[in-house]
């Protein structure tokens, strides 16, 4: 039921986050959904893409230093109060959210939420018990 | 004027002969009290009697700073615990710092050669002296402390920080010689000025500036910009602390090795030969009056060169040239040593990170200030902001607090830090 997400170290220089680009454009994949957190002096790239594993081997024979981690898709209506179920779901049950960053299907109807949880099963059941519809890895990958 | 008149204008001929009596009792006691050197007079088959002449000294063998690692803390000190009085320390990570010992003659003899500098440059019991080294395990501002004591003047124990109330006070007060890094001299000059005031506002007239290396450019600068003369002072800890040597008023030309005390020689950092007279290497110093931790050829690791030529002053004293580098890898930031090894070590014993490190110095107005970059590898790296700032954070608390500087520490992509024979480049010093 996760969903597998790369990070990438980035310097705050001009011209990095092309260079992550270009090396997935080159290696043909696609980036599903992506999210940039940054200091004064650095940053990291989360991105979800087709392909994981080259992605992964590409940006790493590039240089960068990449992580992996599971993130959890959630799928929720596209209509006001949507995101706000879930949260609430999750504070009651204390469910602590890392970050999260979210997108819109193309078809349109609904979002989808990426969150990154401490205690990722935990939060997985919660969601689950509670409606939410958990989006599997190769439904994500393949959107 | 001259604080000592007898040992400071002693004949050359008299001084040597006291240097030799002086250094055949040192061999002889640590000979027979410390281990160390008894090993190492063994490797080499020599037993004290064989030193007979000053010449003899090439034979003896070196002391290294790592030698006083080894034996931490009290390992090399030649009088028994209950005679010390007194112990400093240079910055270190745990368990690696320098340890010296001194008993109750070291810190009057250290006093009185204070006192000597002091008076070298021009000082005399009418001076506030405005004392900005760091009190501590330093020896800095202690060793002024007692020296400024010892001579009568007024000592006026500021220490280092805070600069704006030192300003304030150094009017006050009425200061008169002002004793600190000549970085930190600059900095007071730009903070009297941002403090409404004008160095004609004071009343300094003398500055004794040491614990880091400065040219004669930046002595040029000093002297116009604050309206004082400004002297070199030379020391190091493991020989005494500051002291060792001092330029004088009469010249400014130099720095007078106190010969009674301590015997010089340069040599070849690589061979470890002595080089005639004149030429330039590594400081070698022999300590030969103190008791609590005495060295045989210590080496300073600083590059200069030494000159007979007598000075107009009066001293028979030898001059050495200001210090031009380093023969080792070592940097002095803000009057702080430090090792690129000592970071180093931080980043491996304390976070585990085997990563790429990168020192760069830069000077930044007045100030000269240390960026510690470090690689981020699989191992650091998560993909959680927090996590790496914490990472951050830490190190700059660690470095903070083992070495006593503050660092910015930057995480920067792997490698961003140039290699070179896949030999990572350690230090880029811009000043």
């Amino acid at each position: 039921m996760k969903v597998e997400q790369i990070s990438v170290f980035l310097e705050n220089r001009a011209g990095r986050l092309g260079e992550v680009t270009r090396l997935l454009a080159e290696a043909g994949i696609n980036i599903r959904a992506l999210s940039l957190a940054d200091t004064s002096d650095f940053g990291i790239l989360r991105l979800i893409v087709t392909d994981h594993e080259k992605a992964k081997k590409v940006l790493k024979e590039g240089g960068f230093t990449v992580g992996r981690t599971n993130v959890v898709a959630a799928e929720v209506e596209d209509k006001p109060g949507g995101l706000h179920h879930i949260l609430d779901v999750l504070s009651k049950n204390e469910v602590n959210v890392e970050y999260m960053y979210a997108f819109v299907q193309q078809s349109g109807k609904n979002a989808v939420l990426i969150f990154r949880f401490d205690r990722t099963d935990q939060a997985i059941e919660v969601l689950q018990k509670n409606g939410v519809r958990i989006i599997p890895g190769k439904e994500i990958y393949s959107i | 004027m001259m604080y000592e008149v007898e040992n400071e204008t002693m004949p050359r001929e008299e001084l040597e002969t006291l240097q030799l009596k002086r250094l055949q009792y040192l061999v002889e006691k640590l000979y027979h009290n410390v281990p160390f050197y008894r090993e190492k007079f063994n490797e080499r088959g020599l037993k004290p009697e064989h030193v007979k002449s000053l010449k003899d000294l090439q034979y003896l063998p070196f002391t290294a700073k790592q030698d006083l690692r080894n034996n931490y803390p009290y390992g090399l000190f030649a009088s028994p615990k209950e005679n010390i009085v007194r112990i400093h320390a240079s910055s270190g990570t745990t368990g690696k710092a320098t340890v010296v010992g001194y008993t109750q003659r070291d810190v009057d003899t250290w006093a009185r050669l204070m006192a000597r500098c002091l008076m070298a440059a021009g000082g005399s019991r009418q001076d506030m002296v405005h004392n900005a080294y760091g009190y501590g395990l330093f020896t800095g501002g202690l060793g002024m402390h007692y020296g400024a004591e010892k001579l009568g003047a007024t000592i006026m124990p500021f220490s280092g920080g805070g600069t704006r109330r030192q300003v304030m006070l150094m009017k006050d007060f009425g200061s008169t010689i002002l004793c600190s890094t000549p970085s930190y001299a600059i900095k007071l000059y730009e903070t009297i000025l941002a403090s409404g005031m004008t160095p004609e506002d004071l009343k300094l007239r003398i500055g004794i500036f040491g614990a880091e290396p400065w040219s004669e450019g930046m002595r040029q600068e000093i002297q116009s910009k604050l309206g004082l003369k400004a002297y070199d002072i030379y020391g190091l800890s493991e020989i005494m602390g500051p002291g060792v040597a001092i330029e004088c008023k009469e010249a400014q030309n130099g720095l007078h090795i106190w010969e009674d005390h301590f015997i010089p020689e340069i040599i070849d950092p690589e061979t470890c030969e002595v080089l005639p007279m004149g030429a330039t290497g590594e400081l070698v110093i022999t300590t030969i009056t103190k008791e609590g931790i005495p060295l045989i050829r210590y080496r300073t690791r600083d590059i200069t060169a030494l000159n007979p030529v007598p000075c107009k002053c009066g001293r028979t004293h030898i001059r050495m040239e200001r210090i031009k580098g380093r023969s080792d890898d070592m940097l002095i930031i803000r009057g702080v040593n430090v090792f690129p090894s000592q970071i180093e070590s931080i980043l491996l014993d304390t976070h585990g990170l085997t990563s790429h490190y990168q020192l760069i110095i830069r000077r930044q107005g007045s100030m000269d200030t240390l960026e510690a970059q470090v690689e981020v590898d699989e191992k650091l790296f998560s993909d959680k902001i927090k996590h790496l700032q914490k990472i951050e954070a830490k190190i700059q608390k660690d470095i903070k607090e083992f070495l006593g500087i503050t660092a910015k520490v930057s995480l920067v992509e792997p490698q961003s830090i140039e290699r070179s024979q896949g030999k990572a480049k350690r230090v880029i010093d811009l000043r």
